[in-house]
């Protein structure tokens, strides 16, 4: 759209009523709005005061003794379990998250085809969604019954330890010893992308199959494009599973950093920790996004350079006409001058 | 007009006269070459993998397979657990006794239940799940309906903020709320629960706020506006034409709040228990995660019959999972269809 365009548009404003209307939207929203503040703004601003700060309880309420950075180089330098968990937790949840994701995949689109007993299928599949608390898992975990005793784990180790990095590779022994686990986060996703399968156009299945496509290319050129989506959105919630699932240790860290007695541990330290934490699933989080977000397709791209292109020549166009505009001008100003000059030489 | 009987008559003699057509074919044909003709090529070749129509068995096959054994692996556990809470003593020692208990062992049960304060600490948790599930409920769709429905200025940016607020970790707010809630009071009784869910910041509200909100869109505008020309107000149509419509999306999120609060240990433990353990408020899943110290200590009291075993643990394991089980198998048909009509994966 050009600026000619644009001063010709008239910009409509919505009128008194459709204002009106659309106050009330926030009375709706006005109780969540208030939770936010409550319990998120004003905790998250609190929180991010705390972690410059010792805090000790006294009878007469919490005593601030400011430390700068100093929780931050505490956790870092003296009490190495932290970090050494977070570099862990991050390795883990990058090996986890695509083995969950495609692995639920894999039993949607199993549970998708016209099979018999698909509704008790699903109920199986479903089952760990209303399972997996904390310390069921432990329970299951601590008394092996989440890995498969025939599964010979040492020797996947050892393979994958030749090829990678020392640290990914422990993780993905550890991920074959608790595979049960690693299913068991799955329940949700499945669900997901099954009803996201469901909702694929069976006509373009049709037009494919009558192009003479086969089922792994109907699949990587109509199923995968259609639920990139919903792959998203499944890595995204695995990823904030895992971080709030109680298996993992980094928050009953905090959680005991918070409560420990100690001179220097306390409310301000656990703070320094949650934010670390935070930053880290953040990154996590980006990182998938960065990885899974909408790319645009090759349509789309191709009208983006079509309207830059487009819009470069206007752009040259306008140049051109400024430029002789403005040399007509000087030319008229020189006719002119010459002109006066002999209307004064004249005189 | 044919009856139906009529019409199962003549379809049975068509079926008939095809077979006797069937058989003409093959008169006069010696064994093998009936054998030939009934097993051509293309027919096996068709059996196997499949035509346009039809899927191959060996496809079936590998899919029915894959299904079975993964899901045999999904239920391991279960199983694992069950057989193991009912072996006594002399059958865990014994290699040979694997799966089957040589009797029908119920002490671990009673000491388990006993040790977990069952009935009471199974009362208590339905408290705290349910009381908070259905508040979540109500302000979830209310926020749900405000956003779905109204076109207000910055609602982009608090969506925005509502997505922001599923993904920090909720270790990031956690102590500055700990210490709100304990200058409010209601540190270690329920209303620690209740009262965020009361403000739409209950246990993953964001999901269930956009989950009304994907559903909500899907009313048509135009039964909203012919509500408003018969003169309902905002709060009317809102109950009247939203609530009723939505009723698929509610039992989506009274099933799913329920569940995760029933399964949340580590919040409870910190707000609804105090952790100061002057609190009568405790759920089977935290129970079970003290279960070790606590049935130690009956057992020093000679309250138990047994020790501390890995029957036992079980047992307790089993006693905590078994009410969501009961209502999974009872409601199973609304869990795993809830999200395909509510429209979760809407957009």
């Amino acid at each position: 759209m050009d600026k000619q365009e644009k001063k010709n548009m008239i910009k409509v404003r919505p009128g008194r009523l459709a204002r009106r209307e659309a106050r009330m939207g926030y009375v709706f929203i006005t109780p969540w709005l208030l939770g936010v503040l409550a319990f998120l703004l004003m905790p998250l601003a609190e929180s991010f005061y705390y972690m410059w700060f010792n805090i000790r309880i006294t009878p007469l309420g919490m005593k601030f003794t400011p430390v700068g950075t100093g929780n931050f180089t505490q956790i870092w330098l003296e009490n190495p379990e932290f970090p050494q968990q977070l570099v862990t937790y991050v390795w883990q949840t990058i090996v986890e998250v695509p083995v969950i994701v495609v692995f639920a995949l894999l039993i949607a689109i199993m549970l998708n085809q016209k099979i018999k007993f698909r509704a008790f299928f699903r109920l199986v599949f479903f089952l760990p969604v209303i399972i997996v608390s904390g310390p069921v898992m432990n329970m299951l975990v601590s008394e092996g019954a989440a890995t498969i005793p025939s599964m010979n784990v040492q020797s996947v180790v050892a393979a994958f330890d030749r090829i990678l990095p020392s640290s990914l590779a422990s993780e993905i022994g550890e991920m074959f010893s608790n595979m049960i686990m690693i299913l068991w986060y799955s329940g949700v996703q499945i669900l997901i992308f099954l009803s996201a399968l469901q909702k694929v156009d069976p006509a373009l299945y049709e037009a494919a199959k009558i192009d003479g496509g086969g089922g792994w290319e109907c699949f990587w050129k109509i199923t995968l494009p259609t639920i990139k989506p919903m792959v998203l959105l499944n890595a995204v919630y695995t990823v904030i599973f895992l971080s709030s699932n109680e298996q993992n240790e980094l928050i009953t860290m905090i959680k005991n950093a918070m409560f420990s007695g100690t001179k220097e541990k306390g409310y301000g330290y656990a703070s320094a920790m949650a934010w670390m934490y935070a930053l880290v699933i953040s990154l996590i989080t980006l990182l998938f996004f960065l990885l899974l977000g909408s790319r645009k397709d090759a349509y789309d791209r191709a009208v983006i350079k079509a309207k830059r292109a487009a819009k470069k020549e206007k752009r040259i166009q306008r140049s051109i006409e400024r430029r002789s505009a403005r040399r007509a001008r000087a030319i008229k100003r020189r006719i002119e001058q010459k002109k006066y000059r002999e209307y004064a030489n004249h005189d | 007009m044919m009856s139906k009987k009529e019409m199962k008559r003549k379809a049975k003699e068509a079926k008939a006269e095809m077979k006797r057509r069937n058989d003409a074919e093959y008169d006069g044909l010696s064994f093998k070459e009936k054998l030939k003709k009934r097993f051509s090529k293309e027919k096996v070749h068709r059996f196997l993998f499949g035509s346009k129509e039809k899927d191959g068995f060996l496809k079936m096959f590998a899919i029915y397979a894959l299904l079975i054994c993964i899901g045999f692996v999904y239920i391991y556990p279960l199983l694992y657990m069950v057989s193991t809470s009912f072996m006594n003593r002399d059958d865990l020692l014994d290699s040979s006794v694997k799966w089957l208990p040589s009797s029908f062992y119920l002490q671990n049960y009673i000491d388990a239940a006993k040790s977990m304060d069952f009935w009471v600490s199974l009362g208590k948790g339905f408290l705290i799940a349910g009381l908070p599930t259905i508040c979540n409920i109500f302000i979830c769709m209310f926020v749900g309906y405000g956003f779905a429905r109204y076109d207000f200025r910055f609602k982009k940016f608090f969506m925005v903020i509502l997505i922001f607020s599923y993904i920090l970790p909720r270790q990031v707010t956690m102590i500055p709320t700990y210490v709100l809630y304990n200058n409010m009071k209601i540190l270690g009784t329920i209303w620690s629960f209740v009262l965020p869910a009361l403000f739409g910041n209950g246990l993953n509200a964001p999901i269930f706020i956009l989950i009304f909100y994907q559903f909500f869109r899907q009313i048509p505008k135009v039964l909203i506006e012919a509500a408003a020309l018969d003169g309902a107000g905002h709060f009317k149509t809102f109950y009247r034409i939203a609530v009723p419509s939505a009723i698929p999306a509610i039992i989506t999120v009274l099933l799913f709040s329920f569940v995760w609060y029933w399964n949340e240990s580590y919040l409870t433990e910190l707000y609804v228990q105090g952790l100061s353990g002057k609190s009568i408020w405790t759920n089977l899943v935290v129970q079970l995660k003290n279960f070790d110290t606590s049935f130690t200590s009956k057992t020093a009291t000679g309250d138990t019959a047994t020790s501390l075993s890995e029957s036992v643990r079980m047992a307790a394991t089993t006693l905590s999972i078994l009410p969501l089980l009961l209502i999974y198998f009872v409601l199973q048909r609304h869990f795993v269809e809830s999200i395909d009509r509510s429209g979760i994966t809407g957009e």
